[in-house]
């Protein structure tokens, strides 16, 4: 027994912090002054950016992980952690957040891929991942590359919770299916989802994802967080939705109550009310660029 | 008879899922803890990790203060991990000022002690009573800074006490439901089953 080594940057300690988050609401903040009204609503964390997806969606051109001088302005401003953003592929900008001592790297498709082909090997780093995934296969391919959470990816920025429905069922689906395939069926499962064997197996045996499972990408209201909740996620991520709202702080922290009450429909009604108009929002079919499809 | 105890896990956010898990396995009833009437007939509570200024919200907003130290004053044993230890500690450094102490245990506790995320970490430790070393992980943990006269250390970590008791209430700045080891939850159901076998209930318990 090795009584006195220990270890940083392992698997459980990752893994880890992604369990604490659970139950809880990350919010998307770009300045040091909605990181505080994050926190003081009962966000579990930030993700400090530079714009929310809905400008970046606005905006065009090529979006990039966010200047160090502006996350080290939220890291002093709250005591929550900070997660914050890199390219999918772009693993210097993943350095530069470990440098930087965020707790958690989102290597996200709301952001201009920076490799068309592979994603960060996250086994390299010590802080831990979380990636997108629109499928139970692409979950899995994440996870044996270091994912330590995924996040149903929605589509961000658009205030619009359909994706997110649709990301959440497929993948949850497809772990309900798993769980009553007999074993040599599980080879097939593992061809089909294009996932290492051991992965299929282990949610086989457990009847869930091996990390923490949580929601992202178009939600906007209470009843938003709620649904992704009963649905089987985790936890959620809310990004325009509270800062490009009408009254950001009531609105954050009605989704955080909606996160945690989510199957009180008494408490849901009474945290709904009054919150003033929620981002507008659009539809998928007025939008040209889905990020979903950006990672592979 | 053998009445099994129940236990609630406060489930306003964080770890409460992998504490539930963890009692199924040892047999002991398991309840999510979110509302003031969610207490009622528990024979102990577990504090989980995660936030703590997210669940001092939460207790706010849905008037679980005043129940929760009623609960534990009245003697029913609690146990709180990580942003569950700093809850029940008398004082809290490096927290914002509207953070909750219920002051149940004689410990200050700094917020992130050990650092940030980069700085978590798994090591063993020697728990008072195993007979073997217990593998702790610690996140983003909270550090003991002092313990009072009444307050028996069961752990340290490099010299700072990480697991501690006082009377019916421990804490640890570590996430024992994080490894499949579950002596220190058994810990815990012990001390639950001896507070409710030496009468130590409360009015609302019915027996």
């Amino acid at each position: 027994m090795s009584a006195t080594s220990s270890s940083v940057g392992s698997i459980p300690v990752k893994r880890g912090l992604a369990e604490m988050l659970k139950g809880g609401v990350i919010m998307d903040v770009v300045t040091p002054e909605q990181a505080k009204i994050a926190e003081d609503a009962g966000a579990c964390a930030v993700m400090a950016l530079e714009r929310v997806p809905a400008d970046i969606r606005r905006d065009g051109g090529v979006a990039r992980m966010s200047d160090p001088e502006m996350i080290e302005g939220i890291q002093a401003a709250v005591s929550i952690p900070v997660m914050a953003k890199a390219r999918i592929g772009h693993f210097v900008e993943a350095q530069i957040l470990q440098s930087l001592g965020v707790d958690f790297i989102d290597e996200s498709e709301v952001l201009t891929p920076a490799d068309e082909a592979h994603h960060i090997d996250k086994f390299k780093f010590v802080v831990p991942f979380v990636c997108g995934a629109t499928n139970l296969g692409e979950a899995l391919r994440r996870i044996s590359e270091g994912a330590c959470m995924i996040r149903s990816k929605g589509e961000a920025g658009t205030g619009n919770v359909v994706e997110a429905v649709r990301h959440l069922r497929s993948i949850l689906g497809d772990i309900r299916r798993i769980g009553t395939a007999d074993s040599a069926e599980l080879f097939d499962w593992a061809k089909k989802l294009q996932a290492p064997l051991t992965l299929i197996q282990e949610i086989a045996e457990t009847g869930k994802l091996p990390v923490p499972l949580f929601c992202a990408g178009g939600l906007a209201t209470p009843a938003d967080a709620a649904l992704a909740m009963q649905l089987g996620a985790e936890a959620v991520f809310v990004g325009s939705g509270i800062f490009k709202s009408d009254h950001p702080a009531p609105r954050a922290k009605a989704i955080v109550e909606a996160t945690t009450h989510f199957d009180n429909p008494d408490i849901l009604a009474k945290v709904s009310r009054g919150l003033g108009a929620p981002m507008t929002g659009i539809g998928m079919d007025e939008i040209n660029q889905r990020y979903a499809e950006r990672g592979w | 008879m053998n009445v099994s105890s129940t236990i609630g896990v406060l489930a306003l956010q964080g770890a409460f899922a992998a504490h539930l898990d963890l009692l199924t396995s040892l047999d002991v009833v398991g309840r999510p803890v979110r509302l003031p009437s969610d207490l009622e007939g528990l024979d102990g509570l577990i504090l989980p990790g995660g936030e703590s200024t997210t669940m001092s919200n939460l207790l706010r907003s849905y008037d679980l203060l005043g129940p929760l130290s009623e609960f534990i004053s009245a003697g029913h044993p609690v146990f709180g991990t990580c942003a569950g230890m700093i809850l029940l500690s008398d004082r809290i450094l490096d927290g914002r000022a509207d953070q909750i102490a219920l002051k149940s245990i004689d410990i200050v506790v700094r917020r992130n002690g050990y650092g940030r995320q980069v700085d978590s970490f798994e090591t063993d430790i020697d728990v008072d009573g195993f007979d073997s070393a217990f593998h702790a992980v610690f996140i983003r943990a909270p550090r003991i800074e002092e313990v009072g006269p009444d307050v028996d250390v069961l752990a340290r970590h490099e010299g700072v006490p990480v697991l501690v008791r006082q009377g019916t209430v421990m804490a640890a700045s570590f996430h024992p439901e994080l490894t499949n080891d579950d002596r220190i939850h058994r810990l815990f159901a012990d001390m639950v089953r001896d507070a409710s076998s030496s009468g130590v209930t409360s009015r609302d318990q019915v027996r």
